[in-house]
C-alpha cells in the first residue's frame, strides 16, 4: 500500500526554470527511500513537493486517506532556533500543536534521550557541536512521531566519523519507529547504507531515470559497511549515477 | 582585557584633564573663556541644587521619549512585517520624518502642542524613533527562511509566527536600534529644550547652558555640559548592558563571537 503517489510531477519556478519533469513514483509505507542525484537535479524540490511547502505546476500528489499526514522535516542545516535550550527546540511543534508547555517538555526530554543527547536539554544550539545540532534537529522532527519523515541532505555537512555515526542512529531509529523515510543525498555510500530503494536522478529537467531496490541485510551496522555486498551494492549505484549522467550530458 | 579596556580610556581622560587644568594655569586663562576642570567640578558640586533639579527633567524627557520610541517604533515595525501594503505606504513618511531637522520644526510643534513638556517629548520622540523602526523591521523580515518554513509545515498561526520566530529573530536588531536612540532621545531632548527655551523652575540642562551663556558663568555652562555628557555616557551603557543580558546565550554579539 504506497503512502503517497506522484504523477507526472513537474514544477516550474517562476524564473522559467523547469525544476522537476515527468516524475512518477510510489512510496510505500514504511519504506526507506533515498533521492540520489547530483546538485541541481530537483531532489530537494521534490522532497518539498512533498511536504507540501511548494505546490506543483502539472500532475498530482495524492496521499492515501487523501489528506498529507503529518510531516517531520530534516533541513541541510540543523534550523534551531539559537535563543531556545536545545529541549525548547524539541518541544517546539508539540507546542505549536497546542500542547502545554510542561508535557510538551516532558515529550522532548524523551527524545532527547532517544538521540542520545541526555544532559544537554538546557544547552543552547550555539554550545553544542555540529553532529549534536543535527541530533537536536532529528528529535524535533520526529517528536510528533510523523508518519513521514523528510530529510535534505541532514549530514552533508558532518566529518565522515560523525556522519557513520548519525546514519546507524538513524537506521536504529527507524527499525524502531517505523515511520517512512525519504532521505536526499548526493552520496552513494549514505544511500546504499541506508536505503531500501534508491531512486536515482538526472538534472535539466529533474527527472527520475533508475529505481533500484537494495536487498541487504537489516539491521545494517558497521560491519555491513565494511562487507563485499555493500562495496557491490555501491558499484551498481555508481553505474546507475554515471548512466544517468552520461545520459542527461 | 577588561581590565585594559576601562584602564586604558580613563587613563586618557585623566591625562586629557590634567592637561587641560596645566594649560589652564599656566597661561592664566581667564575662567569666562575657559574654566579648569577643578573649578567646574567646584561649581558642579557648589551649583548641585540648580543642576540637579534641571538633570531630572532632562532626564525625564529623554527617558519618556526613549520609551515612547521604542513602544511606538516596534509596534509599528510589527504592523509593516503584518502587511507590506501598510509598510509600502506608510515607511516613506517615516523616512520623511527621520530626515526633516528637528530644530526646523520644533516652533511648529511647540505652537501646536501648546504644552511645553508633551512638546519637548513629541521632539525628542521623532529624533528617536526611526533607528527602532527601521532596525526592528529589518529584524523582523530576517528570521531564517527554514525555520520560517518549518513554521508553516507545522501550520503554526500568523500569531505564533510573530511570537516565537519573527519576534525573537528582531530582537538583536532591537536592542541595536535602542542603543542609537538612547543617544538620539537625549539630543532631541536637549535641541528642543534650546528652541523651546523655557525658564522658570522646570528648566532642564539645555536651559542651564543659555542662562549660564547670558550670564557669562562660564563655568556653570561646563558643568551642565559634563553632566549632559555624563547621562548620555549612562544610557549608552545601560542599554549595552541590557543588551548583553538578553542576548548572551545565543547572539554572536554578546557572546564574543567564538
Amino acid at each position: 500500500m504506497s503512502l503517497v503517489a506522484l504523477r507526472g510531477v513537474a514544477k516550474r519556478y517562476a524564473t522559467g526554470t523547469l525544476a522537476l519533469e515527468g516524475v512518477s513514483l510510489d512510496i510505500a509505507r514504511g519504506d526507506f527511500v533515498a533521492l540520489l542525484g547530483p546538485s541541481g537535479c530537483g531532489k530537494s524540490t521534490l522532497l518539498r513537493l512533498l511536504a507540501g511547502l511548494a505546490d506543483p505546476t502539472a500532475g498530482s500528489l495524492s496521499w492515501q486517506g487523501t489528506a498529507r499526514p503529518e510531516i517531520g522535516f530534516v533541513f541541510q542545516e540543523p534550523t534551531l532556533m539559537p535563543w531556545a535550550t536545545a529541549l525548547r527546540n524539541v518541544a517546539l511543534p508539540l507546542e505549536l500543536a497546542g500542547l502545554r508547555r510542561r508535557d510538551a517538555e516532558a515529550r522532548a526530554a524523551d527524545w532527547m534521550a532517544r538521540v542520545g543527547l541526555a544532559g544537554f536539554e538546557h544547552s543552547y544550539p550555539r554550545a553544542l557541536s555540529g553532529g549534536m545540532r543535527m541530533r537536536v534537529s532529528i528529535a524535533r522532527a520526529l517528536v510528533t512521531r510523523p508518519p513521514l519523515l523528510l530529510m535534505d541532505e541532514p549530514f552533508a555537512a558532518l566529518d565522515e566519523i560523525t556522519r557513520f555515526r548519525l546514519n546507524d542512529d538513524l537506521l536504529r531509529l527507524w527499525e524502531a519507529e517505523r515511520f517512512t523515510a525519504v532521505f536526499v543525498t548526493h552520496s552513494v555510500f549514505e544511500s546504499v547504507f541506508l536505503a531500501r530503494r534508491i531512486l536515482v536522478m538526472a538534472p535539466r529537467p529533474g527527472r527520475i531515470v533508475a529505481a533500484l531496490d537494495i536487498t541487504a541485510p537489516s539491521p545494517r551496522d558497521g560491519a555491513f559497511r565494511t562487507s563485499g555486498e555493500y562495496a557491490a551494492q555501491c558499484r551498481t549505484v555508481s553505474q546507475a549515477l554515471a548512466d544517468a549522467m552520461a545520459e542527461a550530458a | 582585557m577588561t581590565w585594559l579596556r576601562l584602564l586604558a580610556p580613563a587613563v586618557v581622560a585623566l591625562l586629557f584633564l590634567a592637561c587641560w587644568e596645566a594649560a589652564v594655569r599656566l597661561y592664566a586663562i581667564p575662567p569666562y573663556i575657559l574654566p579648569g576642570p577643578v573649578l567646574i567640578a567646584q561649581t558642579l558640586v557648589r551649583d548641585w541644587g540648580t543642576l540637579s533639579g534641571s538633570l531630572l527633567v532632562t532626564l525625564q524627557i529623554t527617558l519618556m521619549a526613549l520609551a515612547a520610541a521604542a513602544g511606538l517604533g516596534l509596534l509599528l515595525a510589527i504592523l509593516f512585517a503584518q502587511s507590506r501594503i501598510l509598510a509600502l505606504s506608510l515607511f516613506p513618511f517615516a523616512v520623511i520624518l527621520q530626515v526633516t531637522p528637528i530644530v526646523a520644526i520644533a516652533p511648529l510643534i511647540i505652537i501646536w502642542a501648546n504644552d511645553v513638556t508633551l512638546s519637548l517629548l513629541i521632539c525628542a520622540w521623532i529624533v528617536a524613533f526611526f533607528p527602532i523602526l527601521s532596525n526592528t523591521t529589518l529584524g523582523l523580515n530576517s528570521a531564517d527562511p527554514n525555520l520560517v518554513d518549518l513554521f508553516r509545515l507545522y501550520r503554526a498561526s500568523r500569531w505564533q509566527t510573530l511570537w516565537r520566530l519573527r519576534l525573537p529573530s528582531a530582537l538583536p536588531y532591537f536592542l541595536a536600534g535602542l542603543r542609537i536612540s538612547g543617544g538620539l532621545s537625549l539630543i532631541g531632548a536637549i535641541v528642543a529644550e534650546f528652541v523651546a527655551g523655557t525658564g522658570g523652575s522646570a528648566s532642564g540642562l539645555a536651559w542651564r547652558i543659555m542662562e549660564s551663556g547670558y550670564q557669562l558663568q562660564i563655568p556653570r555652562m561646563f558643568a551642565a555640559l559634563a553632566l549632559i555628557s555624563a547621562t548620555g555616557i549612562a544610557i549608552f551603557m545601560a542599554l549595552t548592558l541590557l543588551s548583553h543580558l538578553l542576548l548572551r546565550h545565543w547572539h554572536e554579539s554578546a557572546t564574543g563571537g567564538h
